[in-house]
């Protein structure tokens, strides 16, 4: 088994980590270090929520984010007081910084969504130590993502309208825009995306009800597990569960990107008229959501001492799909400029021309050193493995990603077909409050998701670990299948560690 | 005890929790439709007016045209409602001394108008023509009711935007000749067939619009 190059520092000093990101086709790489019992994972994970005070730099980030919720308060209210003209919204300029936002955040979601259904199918254990979060990620983007379409309607008290509800006024949304797919398409990966999290957390929630030791902490954790108690049958049910629901998952992370790129494609604006919007889009929004869970789960692991779990071999493999999915990216802008001049359409030449050199030109610009060039390094494996080089990276492309979505929609609606009517759109300190709230929304529903929830799928993780093997060499010699008779008596085999999630305090092995 | 476990009684509530879920959206929707719908809200709306004029008496009993009184109807937006002279009109011959009437003379004597209560009130966002009805022959009845059967006035329709689209949608049973529109108790569809209704629709080139901009200016 210690055939890996283990415990190898890396370069830079003071982030020690241990590497295991090397490939040993004869050995299946280890996703859980420096553990070799079931019940040290349940400790590592519940600690978090358990400890009576988390560590100084939550209660940082904690006020910073609600005091950004506040701020986000305070510029939604004034908007709905005042009106949408409190935004740098111009008349050909009509969605700017709110449409931005919204497709923004619903791409985020994305690598939650591809996590937690398509990674669970193709039968990738690595995805156990990062879904949990991720999807947690996911249902919080999207919350953010909701925000935006309701207030843009300027009479707030009337989004209800984006619902076909039978009314009054015998008035139905128009079932032929992309605008109410849109709201159904979101509406459905919001409530798919939270079963599918609530789900899959119900055993986890069990052991933390089992170790609580507050009455509140055991009432609460108690309700949510919904009386698991890790009986066969149990976990018969839950595994079939949560097969249908990656199954239902699934068409989502494919489907929800397209149906968002429809509201652009199939309007007739130059630089929005364009059939590859819908898998360009999918590939960026799982591009920006690999880059946000990375950036998520760099300063979590750091900070609550997950390093074991949520390993060098997790963040590299999510860096190489940021390096694909960059590279898909990177095809997608060039096939727009090919199109542009192929189709022999002026009005489109001149959107993508107007785009890269016309007033607009810096945001173009960040858009493709952002999300083109960056993602490149990631080729180099010392660049994959390296953590504060990471973190800056994935950074980077979240603002590239962001300014994508404002380069799509600002520098088409700018310069569209009357030259008379092009304008330049400046966004206000409303505008930019809202977006800074938004960032500060989310970062309060993690950091809360993070100190109370369980934030890895403990008993997930504790199925890809070598242990949960039966077979495993350290159970018995392998020629008498475990008749060893005792002679070989493992350490950890003793009866607490064997036990079922939600039949004991460590909690045991999922069986998948 | 040192976790907690759902006991056994709460499974006796499981089927009601059930329950509840399937019925509470369906509660909430018909409660949303019929309870916050103008038939509910508005329709029968019938304020104290300041002087007890009943249509019954005057449209009904006494058989009086609804223009005399509301004099604009065929050719303003607006019905007007009457100024104390038209009362005065009959009024300075007949009940003279009514004490019912003190406030229509005293208007009369001081110019001062009776501030009568509108009962028919459209939202100020609602553009609504009373000649472009009236002309092309809807009866005040398809809106009003039978107003000359009440002796104080009430709302009948909804004047919900479900409700005028309705008829602009399917106005063929809605429409008599213009000759016919104050007539209270004239009936269009015991009185005409369906082809006739029909032939009338194309002969007052009838055809409303339902698009937004047609209400909403």
């Amino acid at each position: 088994m210690s055939s890996l190059p283990m415990n190898r520092p890396t370069a830079l000093p003071g982030f020690q980590e241990s590497d295991n990101t090397a490939e040993n086709p004869g050995v299946r790489a280890p996703l859980v270090l420096n553990m070799d019992r079931f019940g040290q994972v349940t400790r590592q994970v519940c600690q978090v929520a358990e400890s009576k005070k988390p560590p100084f730099a939550w209660y940082a980030a904690f006020t910073i984010s609600l005091g950004l919720v506040g701020l986000l308060g305070f510029c939604v209210n004034y908007l709905i007081f005042t009106g949408v003209g409190v935004w740098g919204l111009n008349n050909p300029v009509m969605w700017a910084f709110d449409i931005t936002n919204f497709v923004f955040w619903v791409g985020i979601g994305h690598a939650g969504t591809l996590i937690s259904a398509i990674l669970f199918l193709f039968r990738q254990k690595w995805r156990t130590g990062i879904n949990r979060f991720a999807e947690a990620m996911t249902i919080f983007a999207v919350i953010c993502a909701g925000l935006f379409p309701g207030i843009h309607v300027g009479r707030v008290w009337l989004a209800y309208w984006l619902f076909p509800i039978p009314n009054q006024m015998d008035m139905w949304p128009q079932f032929r825009s992309p605008l109410l797919w849109d709201v159904f398409a979101v509406g459905t990966y919001f409530t798919v995306s939270f079963v599918f999290w609530f789900v899959g957390m119900v055993p986890d929630l069990a052991t933390l009800r089992d170790r609580a030791t507050g009455r509140i902490q055991q009432f609460a954790y108690g309700l949510f597990a919904l009386g698991w108690r890790g009986s066969n049958r149990h976990w018969h049910r839950y595994e079939r569960a949560y097969l249908l629901l990656a199954a239902l998952s699934t068409p989502l992370v494919l489907s929800v990107h397209s149906v968002v790129s429809f509201d652009f494609a199939v309007s007739q604006v130059p630089g929005w008229h364009t059939t590859i919007f819908p898998p360009y889009f999918v590939a960026g929004a799982i591009f920006s959501g690999f880059a946000m869970v990375v950036t998520l789960a760099v300063p979590a692991r750091q900070l609550f001492g997950l390093k074991d779990l949520i390993t060098l071999r997790h963040l590299d493999n999510m860096n190489k799909i940021i390096l694909v999915t960059g590279c898909m990216v990177g095809y997608a802008y060039s096939m727009e400029f090919f199109i542009a001049w192929y189709s022999g359409a002026m009005y489109e030449r001149f959107a993508f021309i107007n785009r890269a050199f016309g007033q607009y030109w810096w945001a173009y610009w960040i858009m493709v050193s952002c999300n083109v060039i960056t993602p490149q390094l990631f080729w180099f494996k010392s660049i994959r493995t390296s953590i504060p080089i990471m973190f800056a990276l994935c950074l980077v492309v979240n603002i590239g990603m962001w300014f994508e979505r404002f380069v799509i929609i600002v520098t088409s609606l700018a310069n569209d077909f009357l030259p008379t009517s092009w304008d330049f759109f400046t966004p206000t300190w409303v505008d930019m409050g809202t977006m800074l709230g938004a960032f500060g929304l989310f970062g309060t529903l993690f950091l809360l998701f993070c100190r109370y929830l369980p934030m890895i799928a403990i008993a997930e993780v504790k199925a890809t670990m070598p242990q949960a093997n039966p077979h495993w060499s350290g159970y018995a010699a392998h020629d008498d299948h475990g008749h060893a008779g005792g002679s070989v008596k493992p350490s950890f085999a003793s009866p607490d560690a064997l036990r079922s999630p939600g039949s004991g305090p460590d909690g045991g092995p999922s069986a998948p | 005890m040192s976790r907690f476990l759902f006991p056994r009684w709460s499974n006796a509530f499981l089927p009601l929790v059930i329950l509840l879920g399937a019925i509470a959206p369906l509660y909430v929707g018909l409660f949303v439709a019929y309870g916050f719908s103008p038939k509910t809200l508005e329709a029968g709306y019938m304020p104290t007016q300041p002087v007890p004029y009943s249509h019954a008496v005057h449209a009904g009993k006494l058989g009086m045209d609804c223009r005399y009184c509301h004099t604009s109807v065929e050719k303003a937006s607006f019905a007007a409602v009457p100024a104390t002279q038209t009362c005065m009109n009959c009024h300075t011959q007949i009940h003279r001394e009514s004490p019912k009437l003190e406030k229509v003379r005293s208007s009369y004597e001081t110019g001062m108008p009776i501030e009568w209560v509108k009962v028919h009130k459209l939202a100020d966002y609602a553009y609504f023509n009373h000649s472009a009805h009236v002309v092309r022959g809807v009866g005040c009845v398809e809106c009003h009711g039978r107003i000359d059967q009440m002796t104080v006035v009430y709302r009948v329709a909804p004047l919900s935007m479900g409700w005028c689209l309705e008829c602009h949608r399917n106005p063929t049973d809605r429409i008599r000749p213009p000759s016919m529109v104050t007539q209270m108790a004239w009936d269009q569809n015991k009185e005409m067939t369906q082809a006739q209704r029909v032939e009338l629709q194309n002969l007052n080139n009838i055809h409303p619009n339902d698009n937004c901009s047609t209400c909403h200016r």
